[in-house]
């Protein structure tokens, strides 16, 4: 046993080598739906390294505590991990994510109160205030992002979870206050460093980091969170880097990097999706874009709509090869998803060639859609991306929209005054027949009306997605028999 | 060489390879990749773990106990909802 302790303790650095080894090729194998699972537990493999490594480590002087707070944190995390909806993940990972920001602040916090360097930040070739100096330079920049990270999830959870509005709280100069925050943080920081006795300037950071976080996230609408989320991962990735920084632990420091990347291409992809501008996200600037004064949607579409019945739609389809369903958050919110899995069984048993298009930002967080139609059971190689639905659209003869408003609104290609313009959408109207299922003609997130809707070769039918998708699986059975 | 400066480069060297490597992730699996790699930056319960082995006061045992308390929910919530979501992506297998 003393000999494995002293392994651990002597040899940390490669055990967290092993780790990150793990982690990347972890990473790797999630590139695909096949090997995705292989890869996750590879993952979790290199975190069991790490978590043994360290409860071998030498410094450990009591065990009861650690003990009971695995064992109590390993029960509430599986329970909740099977017992959390599948339309809830994104709420779910905002609070995990929120507790990695709180870890990471209330660690440093610890570390700072006991007045001791960390033994890696004592064998530094510098002098003791040199030393010191450092330590407290780490402490501060991992506490504002720790903090921050904890109350912009939090805030984040509380608004996906309904608890408080969706609707972005913008505070007048908000830029000027968030501004003025982070220059408050700046200074404490600066004094935290020079002076580590003033418990004071530990505070400050606190308090200005946590209003920062505040204002930040509320000022999020929430048709913005998928960015939100991407981001709010790329900062836990930081605050696990710069709590390495602290201990100078150079496995949190990789792993930290590893995340805070992945987190800041899937919010580039999101930004993109979204047509938001990427670097102004980065610089707290997630409002979208002033809405345009709603047109009177009434004049818009008077007398150009056509209705339809599921009873014309099932005879349209019988007659269609190639059929596209187009999902949006809508469906998850009616939970049609069964609904949907039943007509596509029924489409392609009859050799109807059936695909889903999905937009990036379908759901509440990247890739909710496909989650929640694998859940039904929807093989992934059905599930088709923005760029291969764009070009299977204009040789498919039906496309049915549910609960999708703003992603299938052509205005988004030439309308200049619409907050949605130069988002990429799904070219929908270039399908032959479209459907849309939806149960009245109220606009999407962007409150702009969607011309779609009076096109040529649009039908719509008025009826609640699930009700809807099954009485044209009734009719369309009826059809055959 | 410098610890400081092996430690800066050892953080943008995975910086880099996090974009080689997640660039190549599909659309379609952007939400169990943000529940893995949520998961991987909880390696946080570390620290956690060690600041509760050696806590000294009665308020640094209560910080870290809560830390570790949120940092071990973290690992394995995490783990175990990005696991749940990937048995649920098939493929085309079982046409009937």
């Amino acid at each position: 046993m003393d000999f494995l302790r002293n392994v651990a303790t002597e040899y940390q650095t490669v055990f967290y080598l092993f780790t990150v080894i793990f982690f990347i090729f972890g990473l790797k194998l999630l590139t695909s739906a096949k090997t995705a699972r292989k890869g996750n537990l590879l993952s979790a493999l290199g975190m069991l390294i790490a978590i043994t490594a360290t409860l071998l480590y030498k410094g450990i002087l009591s065990y009861d505590l650690i003990i009971i707070g695995l064992v109590i944190g390993s029960i509430i995390g599986v329970v909740s991990a099977y017992a959390v909806d599948m339309r809830a993940i994104p709420q779910f990972v905002a609070i995990l994510n929120g507790f990695g920001g709180g870890v990471s602040a209330l660690v440093a916090i610890v570390e700072f109160l006991k007045g001791e360097l960390p033994v890696n930040v004592q064998k530094l070739p510098f002098d003791e205030a040199t030393k010191a100096m450092y330590f407290h330079g780490a402490v501060s920049l991992d506490m504002f992002v720790g903090t921050i990270t904890f109350w912009g999830s939090m805030v984040a959870f509380a608004k996906l979870q309904r608890l408080i509005t969706e609707r972005p709280i913008v505070l007048p100069a908000k830029n000027l206050i968030n501004f003025l925050l982070l220059v408050g943080i700046i200074v404490f920081a600066v004094l935290l460093t020079l002076y580590p006795e003033n418990i004071l300037y530990m505070i400050g950071i606190l308090v200005l980091a946590s209003l920062l976080g505040l204002s930040l996230t509320l000022a999020v609408g929430g048709a913005d969170m998928p960015v939100v989320i991407s981001l709010f991962i790329s900062y836990a990735g930081l605050s696990a880097g710069t709590l390495g920084f602290v201990f100078l632990n150079h496995g949190l420091i990789m792993v930290g990097a590893l995340v805070g990347a992945s987190g800041l291409i899937l919010t580039r992809i999101m930004a993109k999706s979204m047509n938001r501008d990427f670097y102004g996200i980065l610089l707290g600037n997630i409002t979208p874009p002033e809405m345009a004064e709603s047109k009177d949607s009434k004049d818009f579409y008077q007398g150009k709509v056509k209705s339809t019945t599921p009873e014309e739609v099932a005879m349209i389809l019988e007659s269609a090869n190639t059929i596209a369903i187009v999902p949006g958050y809508g469906l998850a919110v009616a939970q049609a998803q069964g609904a949907v899995r039943d007509l596509y069984n029924e489409l392609t048993k009859d050799g109807k060639e059936v695909y889903f298009a999905i937009h990036p930002v379908a759901g509440r967080m990247p890739g909710h859609m496909n989650v929640l139609l694998a859940e039904v059971d929807i093989p992934y190689d059905k599930l088709k991306t923005l760029e291969e639905s764009n070009e299977l659209l204009p040789d498919t003869d039906v496309a049915i929209v549910v609960g999708a408003n703003d992603v299938v609104n052509p205005m988004a290609r030439d309308a200049k005054d619409t907050p949605i313009y130069g988002m990429p959408i799904l070219d929908v109207d270039k399908a032959k027949t479209v459907i849309v299922i939806k149960r009245s003609l109220a606009p999407g997130f962007a409150g702009i009306p969607n011309p779609l809707f009076i096109k040529e070769n649009t039908l719509m039918l008025f009826a609640d997605a699930k009700p809807g998708l099954s009485e044209i699986l009734r009719e369309y059975k009826g059809l055959k028999s | 060489m410098d610890p400081i400066i092996a430690a800066i480069i050892l953080f943008v060297l995975a910086l880099i390879i996090g974009f080689e490597v997640i660039t190549k992730v599909p659309p379609i699996l952007h939400t169990p990749l943000v529940v893995a790699s949520h998961a991987m930056a909880s390696i946080m319960v570390v620290s956690a773990i060690e600041v509760t082995g050696k806590a000294n006061t009665s308020l640094t045992t209560i910080l870290a106990f809560i830390a570790l308390l949120m940092g071990t929910i973290n690992v394995v919530g995490g783990y175990f909802i990005a696991d749940r979501m990937l048995a649920m992506f098939k493929g085309d297998k079982k046409k009937k």
